[in-house]
């Protein structure tokens, strides 16, 4: 990851050029154009818009959203909320985790997920739910949420 | 004759997409989506409208979706096991569209009398507005309750030539989800509640900010927002007035404590979203220290309502020092969740019971948690306390954002303070020492009472930090953060006694806490909880009754979630 193609981020610089306080929306169009925030791509938004760096590593660390390493390729998010932890989010969060090997935010080693775990997703009427790529999935069991992330793997719920 | 299926995020996840999908391509009529109705323990769900009248079909699956083909075309089929009439309370006020128009159609909106609330305000003066409002009653849904037409008229009389309106859609409370219902089902009257604001302030610009986490309402808003701008609704000039006024989407990063307003304030303007002090208050110095106007999505929501049927109609329905209707999200241990909206003055017991059926499985109410991590818990012999603002507030809980999280038997209330004093942990910005480092020792000791290092003493620390943490904290966050310890300790002083002194979780929640056996009797000797066991500490021949060394146990729980007989004592 020496070589980050910076000329993919710089029509999105452009744009929000001289707009004061664009730096949280143009670090949301980085972490989408490279799926993370690496330190190289963190100096050169610092660089290209003139805000200290320092700044600029402190609202990538104040906002969950930023993701500080990399992730696989499909991105599990799995929700904390009040309603599923008292519906056993704990439980889905172990089979996660049994199933793909790996801890929190790590990557598994073919490359196709990480899980996160995040405060709510709104969904608590469906509790435990988890989120993969923006769909969520409710009513989790430990064998249902295996079932999903199987489908995903054999390719045919993927991304 | 015309179909809708809901697809709000809570129909998505439970399968609408592909219900969707068959109904699209085989049913002959047009298929539409809709939001969601507040019933989300029955979706997916169908509606099939042939003009006269409306049945809906719920929990339709690919199946189900095949049968109401089947019915549509005349052949024979089963779709009656899936009918169901949908009791979702009349008088809806901020959910009066959703789950009913298809929030991407700006037709269906206005048919429902969308905008004729602008054109009102437009033949109105924008202190007519303000006084409709004040006469309403309404105050403020996200949390703190503060009356809508005195932010209003604050923001009006602050000097400047350049003023803000902001929806703060940064619903990060847990266990509360209608903001993202109100703008995945009904976009439109979000908006219309921003332009009345905007006229009534004098503001040119408007903002949602929105989270991150709600892919769905982002989109269904930026359409909104296109739809309307193609009416004239938005832009230069509406309706021939000379009022002019466009509203952008920004999206939260992730962060609970954006929803304070000056958090709120502070993200927006791109840094880290830490609260500042008050005054001066957002409607004097807000956005770009501009005079700015902030409310959340619901309160939003109420305006066009109010402005069209008038704020007396508004402030008939209520109690005295809250008028009119709430939403509240009601999730956990419940038989029937979703969003309820209920006229303010009605019992929590009546909104768990009537709306919810009770509690899931039949077991026993514990408690009802209301407003999040700020909220408190109420035990089961006060829910026939009334829902306003000041009888909740009585009870160390409040009204908050609405989330309404039911407990039962099965529940620990240590380690759901626990639960909440870890989000509040992750969540406080770090500005203020008592937050920061108050909770931080608070939520040690929880750890450690719940971990079975409970100490004589535990519980006057607690209430002596919490009330300290309240006292030291510049924002609500910090504020409220104790809230969730010190009712649980008001309420059910008796369970932190017992994790303290008996070392036992009644709930059987606090795994350190229990200790494990197997019952010979029924145990048939298969041996596979000895193979599951990290430890070792299960022994015994096959077909023989094992048995479990306490020594070695590290209760993880793997026997007893595998055991098909049922023959793992947990105490």
């Amino acid at each position: 990851m020496n070589d980050i193609d910076f000329t993919l981020l710089a029509p999105r610089l452009e744009k929000h050029k001289g707009e004061a306080g664009s730096l949280i929306a143009v670090l949301q169009e980085a972490q989408e154009l490279y799926g993370w925030l690496s330190p190289e791509l963190l100096a050169h938004v610092a660089e290209e818009t003139g805000i200290p760096p320092a700044k600029v590593m402190g609202v990538a660390t104040f906002y969950a959203q930023f993701r500080l390493k990399p992730v696989g390729k499909n991105l599990i998010l799995l929700c904390q909320g009040t309603a599923c932890h008292v519906n056993g989010s704990a439980e889905i969060e172990k089979a996660v985790r049994d199933y793909l090997g790996v801890e929190e935010g790590e990557i598994t080693p073919d490359g196709l997920f990480t899980y996160n775990s995040v405060a709510c997703l709104g969904c608590c009427s469906l509790s435990p739910v988890m989120m993969i790529n923006s769909k969520a999935y409710g009513n989790l069991t430990g064998a249902k949420t295996v079932e999903v992330l199987e489908k995903i793997k054999s390719g045919v719920d993927a991304k | 004759m015309r179909i809708t299926v809901g697809k709000g995020s809570c129909g998505i996840a439970a399968g609408a997409d592909a219900v969707f999908d068959t109904l699209k391509g085989k049913a002959p009529c047009p298929v539409a989506v809709t939001g969601c109705i507040g019933t989300c323990h029955l979706e997916p769900i169908v509606s099939v409208d042939d003009g006269e009248t409306l049945q809906t079909y719920v929990k339709v699956d690919e199946k189900g979706a095949g049968e109401i083909v089947k019915m549509l075309n005349g052949e024979e089929n089963r779709a009656a096991d899936y009918r169901r009439d949908l009791d979702c309370g009349s008088n809806r006020i901020a959910l009066r569209n959703c789950g009913i128009i298809n929030p991407e159609s700006i037709d269906e909106y206005i048919a429902k009398d969308g905008y004729e609330a602008v054109k009102k305000c437009f033949s109105m003066s924008p202190e007519q507005v303000i006084e409709e409002i004040k006469i309403s009653g309404l105050r403020g849904r996200g949390g703190a309750g503060f009356p809508t037409w005195f932010k209003w008229r604050a923001a009006r009389d602050s000097a400047g030539d350049k003023k803000y309106v902001i929806c703060n859609a940064d619903e990060g409370d847990p266990g509360a989800f209608m903001d993202r219902a109100i703008i995945e089902g009904d976009p439109h009257a979000v908006i219309e509640g921003m332009i009345a604001a905007a006229f009534a302030i004098g503001a040119d610009e408007g903002i949602v900010y929105v989270r991150a986490e709600y892919p769905l309402a982002i989109v269904r808003l930026g359409k909104a927002l296109e739809q309307a701008r193609k009416k004239g609704f938005l832009g230069e000039n509406p309706f021939g007035s000379d009022f002019s006024f466009d509203i952008s989407v920004k999206a939260g990063a992730g962060a609970f404590v954006c929803g304070e307003e000056t958090a709120l304030i502070a993200s927006l303007e791109g840094e880290r979203g830490m609260p500042r002090l008050k005054p001066p208050f957002p409607a004097q110095k807000g956005y770009r220290k501009k005079p700015s106007n902030i409310n959340n999505v619901e309160t939003y929501a109420n305006v066009p309502w109010i402005i069209r049927n008038g704020g007396k109609a508004f402030a008939s329905i209520g109690t005295e020092d809250s008028k009119g209707s709430k939403v509240f999200a009601l999730t956990g241990k419940i038989a029937n969740g979703g969003l309820a909206e209920v006229p303010m003055g009605c019992t929590v017991r009546d909104v768990v019971y009537k709306f919810g059926g009770g509690v899931r499985g039949g077991k026993e109410l514990k408690a009802v948690q209301l407003g999040g991590p700020s909220g408190g818990c109420i035990p089961k012999g006060l829910t026939d306390v009334e829902i306003d603002y000041k009888s909740l507030a009585a009870t160390g809980a409040i009204m908050g954002s609405g989330g309404m999280v039911v407990m039962d038997e099965d529940t620990c209330m240590v380690d759901m303070a626990r639960f909440f004093l870890d989000f509040t942990c992750k969540e406080s910005c770090g500005k203020c020492t008592h937050c920061r480092i108050g909770n931080k020792r608070m939520l040690e000791i929880l750890e450690r009472i719940c971990g079975g290092g409970g100490k004589n003493g535990d519980i006057e620390l607690l209430t002596e930090l919490g009330e300290e943490i309240k006292a030291g904290s510049l924002c609500a966050l910090g504020q409220t953060a104790p809230n969730p310890v010190l009712t649980t300790i008001r309420y059910f002083r008796n369970e932190y006694e017992e994790h303290i002194n008996e070392k036992r979780c009644a709930a059987r929640q606090c795994k350190p806490l229990l200790a494990y056996s197997v019952d010979k009797e029924k145990c048939m000797g298969c041996a596979v909880c000895a193979r599951k066991c990290p430890g070792g500490a299960i022994a015994g021949t096959v077909r023989s009754a094992h048995s479990i060394d306490a020594e070695k146990c590290v209760k993880c729980g793997n026997c007893a979630d595998v055991c098909k007989f049922g023959a793992i004592n947990v105490k």
